[in-house]
């Protein structure tokens, strides 16, 4: 095809100039939407500038204008063929009690293998502990769980000061963003076929079950469940979603069941998902990590542990309602 | 859709039309992620003055500030900027790079957080190793938080202008006399074809004489059996003239502005 390139440049330059003004506002304002009039000029605008690099195509040498051409057509394809529902501002309180807890329940599978993993990592760190008691050393990662549990129970007992007091919010932020970064850490290890979230469930199952074992040998169940549960009813659960998140990922990646999807359309299909278990993760442990900060560190005489241990089990007890029931009547659209 | 050499992916597009994303290498992205990092250094940094002054109210709220400011800029920098930037970071924005779906779609929302939040991963053990080891054998330049979230990342360099000025003043190009056949020749002409044409004429004066006469009569040649421009165009001139004439037919500017 032989064409005059000067006249073809003065005839179509002013479409293209319109085309690339419609994408600049697009991309400057994701939030927009066109009306039936502008979608139609959009659209015509993409079909002509789309056949003007096919003719383009044909001057070995226009690198430039093919460039630029190219690049508008390029633009112009991602707004015009994007069939994916579009990321619109979802209500919070409507992603919280509908979204999140719909999403928990139809990857519930993956929750479960997840427990599963954490109580075999629990039952390995119970029997070793009361097996060799030195393991203690190896197995927890912080100073006042390696001491004897009937001595840290006598002195916070008797402690006649706030041993928190003027480091509460500080505590309560480090482990909120600590906690955070293990449970995305533990989704994120779904890229590695799920064996680092299988290894990073198991360990955490490994120290919850010799704290567990250690204390429970030692005669202080009472002061174990009144320290662990009003933070741990929700912060455990929280990583055992992580570790849902990352076993999903890792089914994506594997294939289960799934192998004539390919990898790219099954990894499209969970990522909202994904986002939904993780942000869900995150709000979980905000409360846990204000929790643990302001409440879990009191002991009797200060906070009874009939209160404490009260307050985990109805934790626990609305957790299971809201994972379970929560969003049940109205499926979301 | 399929991928050429060169770093560089191809979309049909179904009206069948190709367009082709130039694929950052990994040494692009990293420059691109230091100059993030330093972006993230200076806006903790200002945060944590800022939180300085909740000092004079509560130490400890100023601490806990301090911690969450951190957390928030160090995990929330990438995810925001690349949604409100469509793709781009302060880092990528200077080095001209955009993260796009692998299918040339629009990026969504999951895409961006997916994506970053998989860092967690690609920077194991230390200075993104397996992210980089990642990139260099994937053939999209892909680390895993881009396998994962479908996307790619994309060099929007500038398309340079070869200085044919200095090539081609002062030479009078008796082919313009002939428009039909030059516009026979740009659309006979190969763009490899033509790259050649620029390159033996801007190497020309790293050439033995010799090679230089051989290597130009043997582009003529070539050109000379593409199109036939009359005897009175072509009458007189060196291989070399005639090869700079070819240049000067395939690379003119003929766009108002340029």
């Amino acid at each position: 095809m032989i064409i005059d390139l000067k006249k073809f440049i003065t005839e179509e330059r002013n479409s293209w100039s319109d085309l690339e003004h419609i994408l600049d506002t697009l991309e400057k304002d994701p939030e927009r939407r066109l009306n039936l009039e502008q979608v139609r000029r959009f659209h015509y605008l993409y079909q002509r500038t789309s056949a003007d690099l096919a003719k383009i195509m044909t001057f070995s040498s226009e690198q430039k204008i093919r460039g630029y051409l190219e690049s508008l057509v390029g633009r112009a394809y991602g707004e015009i063929h994007e069939t994916r529902p579009s990321s619109r501002r979802l209500g919070l309180m409507r992603w919280f009690f509908y979204t999140f807890p719909q999403t928990f329940r139809r990857h519930i599978r993956a929750f479960w293998i997840s427990l599963v993993i954490m109580i075999a990592g629990g039952a390995f760190g119970g029997i070793a502990i009361s097996f060799d008691s030195e393991a203690k050393g190896v197995f927890m990662p912080f100073s006042h769980l390696q001491m004897n549990p009937s001595e840290r129970v006598a002195r916070e007992e008797s402690a006649d000061r706030d041993r928190m007091r003027g480091e509460k919010a500080a505590f309560s932020s480090y482990l909120m963003t600590h906690n955070t970064k293990v449970s995305i850490f533990a989704m994120a290890l779904g890229m590695t076929w799920g064996i680092g979230t299988v290894i990073l469930l198991f360990y955490n199952g490994v120290i919850l079950g010799a704290v567990v074992l250690d204390y429970i040998l030692a005669g202080e169940s009472k002061f174990l469940a009144g320290w662990l549960l009003p933070h741990g009813a929700v912060e455990i659960p929280a990583i055992l979603l992580a570790g849902q998140a990352g076993l999903l990922l890792a089914s994506a990646i594997i294939g289960w069941g799934t192998k004539s999807v390919s990898l790219k359309t099954r990894l499209r299909k969970i990522s909202r998902d994904l986002v939904t278990l993780i942000f869900g993760v995150g709000i979980m442990l905000i409360w846990a990590g204000f929790i643990e900060a302001f409440f879990s560190q009191y002991h009797e005489p200060v906070i009874p542990y009939a209160v404490k241990i009260g307050f985990g089990i109805i934790e626990i007890i609305l957790l299971t309602l809201f994972l379970l029931r929560s969003g049940n009547l109205k499926l979301e659209t | 859709m399929n991928k050429e050499r060169k770093r560089t992916l191809t979309i049909k597009t179904p009206e069948g039309i190709a367009f082709s994303l130039h694929l950052a290498g990994p040494v692009t992205r990293f420059l691109a992620w230091l100059i993030d990092l330093a972006s993230i250094f200076v806006i903790s940094l200002t945060a944590r003055i800022a939180a300085g002054f909740l000092g004079v109210i509560s130490p400890d709220i100023a601490s806990a500030a301090v911690i969450l400011a951190y957390f928030i800029i160090s995990i929330g920098y990438g995810i925001a900027m690349e949604w409100y930037w469509r793709g781009q970071t302060i880092g990528k924005r200077l080095l001209r790079l955009r993260v796009m779906d692998e299918q040339g779609l629009r990026l969504q929302f999951n895409q961006v957080v997916i994506r970053n939040l998989l860092r967690f991963v690609d920077s194991l053990p230390a200075f993104y190793m397996v992210g980089g080891l990642a990139c260099l054998v994937s053939p999209r330049v892909q680390r895993l938080g881009d396998l994962a979230a479908n996307t790619i990342v994309v060099w929007n360099g500038a398309v340079s202008e070869p200085d044919l000025d200095q090539l081609l003043t002062g030479k009078y190009n008796s082919f313009r006399n002939y428009p039909h056949l030059e516009a026979r020749l740009r659309h006979h002409i190969s763009v490899r074809e033509a790259g050649i044409v620029l390159q033996a004429l801007l190497r020309r004066d790293e050439l033995d004489p010799s090679a230089r006469l051989e290597l130009f009569k043997e582009i003529a040649m070539h050109f000379k059996r593409a199109v036939k421009f009359p005897q009175e165009a072509t009458d007189g001139i060196s291989d070399e003239q005639y090869v700079r004439n070819v240049a000067d037919v395939l690379f003119r500017s003929e766009f108002p502005g340029r």
